[in-house]
Order: structure tokens, then sequence, then C-alpha cells
């Protein structure tokens, strides 16, 4: 038997050498090695860059670029690896929002203020607060933004408008938003919103004042025990008491078969949300869907996607070249724009009629206009490096909120003294 | 001075043919364990590079000891789901594999392959089939469980059911592994045992309790060791079953799942690997404790 597999194994190894020689021959016939620009990013956010390959590599003869492709939740765990061995890392590595805090202290990346990349001459092109958030706490610009997630109120305007509801019920304050949910829940049965810890993730950004962390000062310490996550507490805690969400998590079968099916009316999302709503989670609902601003007139960011070089980088310069087309090209960020609903955060693209066209999914509505308006009124936000670990803390504070009825000045207490704990904090307030 | 070098040589060439193995397992197990190790005494933030490590001793082991609530929790947690899944995971599987043994005739295999196949599937594959079948408004658990009994829309995500359905999942998965393990044992069994013990007026049951159930000890020991390793290790299924959380009041927070966690959220790997090295001694410790209870015994034998 054993003779019978040592056998095959040669007769396959046989069999696969003449499929190998023209690979062999190709490489010995081919010119000169081209210079390479590595570029890690996530999807959908590799399409931007594949969109923007043609055009650079036009600009840079002799240079090809490789774009590799790793999942949204893998991509930040390989590249802190990479960062921590030092080895393995691309020229230019993609991150979302949310992981921006975690890596702009890191020392493996370049600081983009500095020579030869001088980023700061750039700073009056680029959306303020996105840029504010690709700093670290030492100052240094390691994370440049090349979309980013303008707050949108998405709501069934049908159902809305058969529960003798307008726009500006929904919209006025967030004491109207929760009446028009309970008026909505008892002319259709329909919940209001997925969950009622998004709306708690939004009035923590909306409510924030330039510059301020959404989770810590700037000075690392944590802001749990302030009015402004009292009252997303208790707005979260008031919308589960009336049933006005449907307790399902974002992004679920349950929450997309709600939205699909009008039994969820209305989500807070950024921009990008009309896409996914658009091209799988509704496409049919044409002219059922709006976009409104949020509750109070707040604005916020939700999401948005950044790039980093690392001091590893083999070809920082073009890595930087391939950067400022991405961010900065007006063409190419409204083709990102276009294609996948990645807002632009260069300001010279955000003009223009493509934001003024109506557009027939929202009824009609030139939502795009809103969103601008949106952007240009979104505070600075302060990334930590905690922020992740903050998030998971207050979250659970939230779930004891609601699920065991815990009283909420308790339960932020309780999460502030966590999140010290967890984040080592105790010992650098001391 | 030639001869010298060939009989040099000579003595070299066993270790130069044995040396594979040992510097892959230099470098791919013996280097990351000693690694960690060195980290669990240091604080560190990956993401700042190898030059941030710094020396805190002890720290992070008392720190997962004494601070780390979420820690215990998780090792609750943890301990929960590995009894919940494993121990019917042998009350099942040894009856059953009796039972193919003794009823199954040629179609043993055949039946037998079928319990098996859900070991070799991806994890992550079935993880992601039971997410859609617990689901609570269009899944299949709920519309049976509504059918049969008229119980409708129980939301699986809920922290009192979280444990059961990660434990069912993990005990559906694992349960033909250990029907293949008691199964092989019981073809080791020579029949003229049994076939003495029905001669002298044993039943069916007095044969499996008495003849058979002594025999297998041997192998339920290797397969409940095996079943506490993997159990108090459970990473896959709960972190695609909570969506990476760990769930509602991270009910379903394994240990293995929250240092991967405090790892890769938290951009603590010092503290991490303390929690890695306390697991190491939580399923040391119950491996011996299985050891005392279900292992042979030297002046026994």
């Amino acid at each position: 038997m054993k003779r019978r597999n040592w056998c095959g194994a040669m007769g396959m190894t046989a069999a696969a050498l003449p499929l190998l020689a023209p690979a062999v021959v190709h490489a010995a016939a081919r010119p000169a090695a081209k210079r390479e620009l590595i570029v890690t990013s996530f999807p959908d956010l590799d399409r931007a860059a594949r969109l923007a390959i043609p055009a650079f590599e036009r600009r840079h003869p002799g240079v090809r670029v490789r774009l590799s492709v790793l999942s949204l939740a893998d991509l930040p765990t390989a590249m802190i690896t990479a960062l921590a061995a030092g080895a393995n890392l691309p020229d230019l590595m993609a991150m979302d929002r949310e992981n921006v805090g975690k890596l702009t202290d890191s020392a493996g990346l370049h600081d983009l203020r500095a020579a030869p990349f001088r980023a700061d001459a750039l700073a009056a092109q680029v959306a303020p607060f996105a840029l504010a958030a690709g700093h670290g706490r030492s100052g240094a610009l390691t994370a440049f933004p090349v979309d980013i997630g303008p707050g949108a109120l998405f709501y069934r305007a049908d159902l809305l408008a058969s529960a003798g509801l307008a726009e500006a019920d929904l919209n006025r304050s967030w004491a109207d938003y929760l009446r028009a949910g309970r008026q909505l829940k008892a002319k259709h049965g329909a919940y209001l919103i997925g969950n009622a810890v998004d709306v708690k993730d939004l009035v923590l950004r909306a409510l924030l004042a330039e510059g301020e962390g959404v989770f810590f000062d700037q000075g690392g310490q944590p802001l749990l025990r302030t009015p402004r996550f009292e009252r997303a507490f208790a707005l979260a805690q008031q919308l589960r008491q009336a049933g006005l969400d449907a307790r399902v998590v974002a992004w679920s079968n349950e929450w997309s078969e709600g939205l699909r099916r009008g039994r969820i009316a209305s989500q807070m999302f950024g921009s990008w949300f009309a896409g996914h709503l658009q091209n799988w989670i509704a496409p049919k609902a044409v002219g059922l869907w709006r976009s409104a601003s949020l509750p109070e007139g707040a604005f916020a960011s939700w999401g948005g996607s950044y790039y980093a070089i690392p001091r590893a980088a083999r070809e920082p310069e073009l890595a930087w070249d391939f950067l400022r087309l991405l961010a900065l090209d007006p063409t190419q960020q409204l083709a990102a724009f276009e294609t996948l609903d990645a807002f632009p955060s260069a300001v010279a693209a955000q003009q223009g009629d493509y934001f003024d066209a109506p557009l027939p999914f929202f009824g009609g509505q030139p939502a795009r206009r809103q969103w601008r308006e949106a952007a240009a009124r979104i505070p600075s936000v302060d990334a930590d490096r905690n922020d992740a670990m903050a998030n998971d803390v207050v979250n659970a504070a939230l779930e004891r909120v609601l699920e065991h009825g815990e009283r909420i000045p308790a339960a932020l207490a309780e999460a502030e003294q966590r999140v010290l704990r967890r984040g080592r904090l105790l010992k650098r307030a001391a | 001075m030639k001869a010298a070098l060939q009989k040099r040589w000579r003595q070299a060439q066993p270790y130069l043919f044995i040396s594979p193995f040992f510097i892959l397992f230099a470098v791919f197990g013996l280097f990351p364990l000693l690694f960690s190790i060195w980290l669990s005494l240091h604080s560190w933030d990956p993401a700042a590079g190898l030059g941030a490590m710094s020396w805190v001793a002890l720290d992070n082991y008392r720190y997962a000891l004494m601070d780390d609530d979420w820690f215990h929790q998780s090792l609750w947690t943890t301990l929960w789901i590995a009894l919940l899944a494993g121990v019917p995971q042998h009350l099942v599987a040894l009856p059953l594999a009796w039972w193919l043994h003794t009823a199954m005739g040629r179609w043993r295999n055949l039946v037998l392959g079928l319990y098996f196949l859900p070991f070799i599937t991806s994890t992550v594959a079935l993880s992601l089939v039971f997410t859609s079948l617990f689901s609570k408004d269009f899944g299949i658990v709920n519309s049976l469980l509504d059918t049969l009994f008229g119980w409708g829309g129980i939301d699986w995500r809920r922290p009192e059911y979280t444990k059961w359905m990660i434990a069912f999942v993990v005990f559906w998965r694992y349960l033909g592994w250990n029907t293949v393990l008691y199964l092989s044992a019981l073809q080791t069994v020579p029949k003229d045992l049994l076939e003495a013990a029905e001669l002298d007026g044993a039943g069916a049951w007095a044969r499996f309790r008495h003849v058979m159930l002594p025999l297998l000890k041997p192998m339920a020991y290797f397969a409940v060791t095996l079943t506490l390793i993997g159990n108090l290790q459970l990473f896959e299924e709960p972190f695609i079953l909570t969506g990476g959380t760990g769930g509602i009041d991270q009910g379903g927070r394994t240990t293995a799942m929250h240092l991967y966690r405090v790892a890769f959220t938290e951009g603590d790997f010092g503290t991490a690997s303390a929690i890695a090295w306390l697991l190491f001694i939580v399923i040391a410790g119950s491996t011996w404790l299985n050891n005392r209870l279900l292992g042979e015994r030297k002046e026994a034998a």
C-alpha cells in the first residue's frame, strides 16, 4: 500500500512538471524586476485602490502596485502582529476609523508631518475632523483619511407618512424621536430602530464638543461620568422600556430582514449606509427610504477609512504618492464615491453637480447635499488607544442597565472604574 | 586527520537527518512558548514595536488574578460550557458506540461516518450555519419549537441561552469523534470474554456494565482528557456564534476568547500571555484530576 502511494506521488509530480515548465521559462524571459508598491487593504476599500492603480502606474512607469486584501476583522490583527515584529509590513496599510486610535501612537508608522511627506501643508484640503483623528497622543500624524462617514438618520418615509408623521417629527429632538417611535409602533407594530445600543452610540458622538474624545479626554482619562453618557444611556433605556427597538444586532440576519420587510423603520449610520440599503438590504424599496439629519441638529461621524505608511516600508515616497492620489485627487475621490459610496474626505471632491443630483432610491431627494452639509459641521473627535476597550466596557454597562434594570449612575461609575482598571490607568492617574 | 574528519562527519550525520524536526520545532514551537513566558512578564503594546516592552515582573499575573473580573467570569463560562458540552458527549457516545458495535452490522461504518462528518467540517462554517438555525425570527430551531411545543420567538442570543447554544454545537460536533474512540476500543475487546459472560448467564446490561465498561476505562481516560483540553480551549464556536463579542453579559465569552480580546482589542499582549499561562495551569490541573479519577494506577496494575 505504502509502495503504491509512493508510486502515485512520483507519478503526480512527473505529471505536474510540464505544467511548471512554462512558468520557469516565463520567469527567465522576464525583463529586469519592476519596482513594487505593496498596499494592504480591506473590502470594499480595496475597490477604491483598484480604481486608482491604472492612473498611478501610468504616472510611474516601471512601478507595479500589488494589492493584498484581508477581511476588515483580520486586517488590524495582521497589521498589529506585523508592526510588533517589524516585519512583513506593506508600503501602505489601510485601517478603518475604529482601529485608528489603536495604531496612531505606533512607533512603527511614519509621522506624515515630517519630510518627505509634509502632510501639514495639505491640511486645508481634507475634512478637518477626519484629519484630526489621524493624530496620535504625541501629535504625530500617522494615519491619513481617504473617506469619511457623515452621520445621517435613514428612515422609511412611507411608514412614517401612514402613521401621520413628518420628517421633523423624527429629528426635531430626541424626545420627538421617541414619540414618533411610539406612534409608529401603535400604528404598524414596526420598531423604531434595530437596537437601543445604536442610539447610545450616536448620542455619545453627537453631543461631543470640538476636540473631545468619545471615551477619554486628551490626557487619556475616562469621561464616563459626564452628562453626555447619562443622557445616552437614559435615551437607550427609554427606547428599550417603550419596546421601540427590535433588540437585534446590526448586520445580523434579523436586522437586515427587519429593514427589508419594514419591521424596522429607521437606522442611524454614516452616509455609506445608503449603498448597503440600495445594493443588498432593500434593493426593491426604491423611493421608500429617506435620509434626514440627526435629531437635535447634531452632527456626527460614523466610520471612515485611513491609510498609514509603516517605517519599514521599502517605498515610502511611492506610497505617499499613491496615498495622495487616493486621498486628494478629486477624480479618484469621486470615482470611489460613485463606486462604493465612500464619501470624499477631500474638500475639493465635495463640489459639483453630482452632489445636487436627485437620488431615485431616496424618492428623488438630493441626499448627497445633506451629507456634505453634515460633513462640514462635524466636530473633531480625539481618538485614544483605549477606545476599543472602553467601547466594550460601556456596552457591557448598558447591557446591565437594559437587561437587568441597573441604575444608570451606578452602572457608569462601575464602568469608569473598570476602564481605569483594564486600561491600567490608575497608576497614571495617581 | 582525514580519517578523524570522516569519523566526525559520520557521527554528525544522524543529527543532521533528524535536525529538520528540531529546527522547525524550535522556531514554531519552542520559541513562541518561551517568548510568551517572557512576554507575560512585560507590559507591551505590540503596535508600538518591540522597543516598547517594559519589565513588570509578575504584575500581569497579579492583575489577571486579582483585578480582571472578566477573566474570572470567562473561567466560569469556560468550565460551564466544558461540562455542559463534555459530559453529554461521553454519556451519549458510549451507548452509541455500543449500539453501532452490536446492532449495526455492515452498516456500521456508514453510520459512523455520518456521525463523524461534523468533526471534519470547518468549525467556522458550522458555526455560521448554526447562527442561521438559531435565528430568532427566521431560524429553523425556533420554528420547530413553535410547531412542536408552541414556544415561539426564543432569542438565543440572550444571556440565559448563550451557553446552552454554544454547548449544543460543541456537543454535536465532537459526538462522532468520541464515538469513534469508544468504538475502536470496543472492537479490541475479545469476543470470548463476552461469550463467557453470556454463558455465565449475564444479560446485555450486565455484560456491558461488568465486562465492557472496565475494559473501556483506559479509552475513557484518553477521550475525557481530550475533551477536557479541547473544551477548556474553546474559541471558534463561541467567537462566531456571539459575533466575536462574547454576547450579552459576556455569557459566551470563554477564556480563550477573552485572552484574544485582551491582546487584539485592548492591545495588552503581556496580560494576554499571562492569562494564557493561567489557562494552561487550569488545563494541567484538570488533566491531573482526571488522571486521578480515571487513569491507571501503578499499584493496582
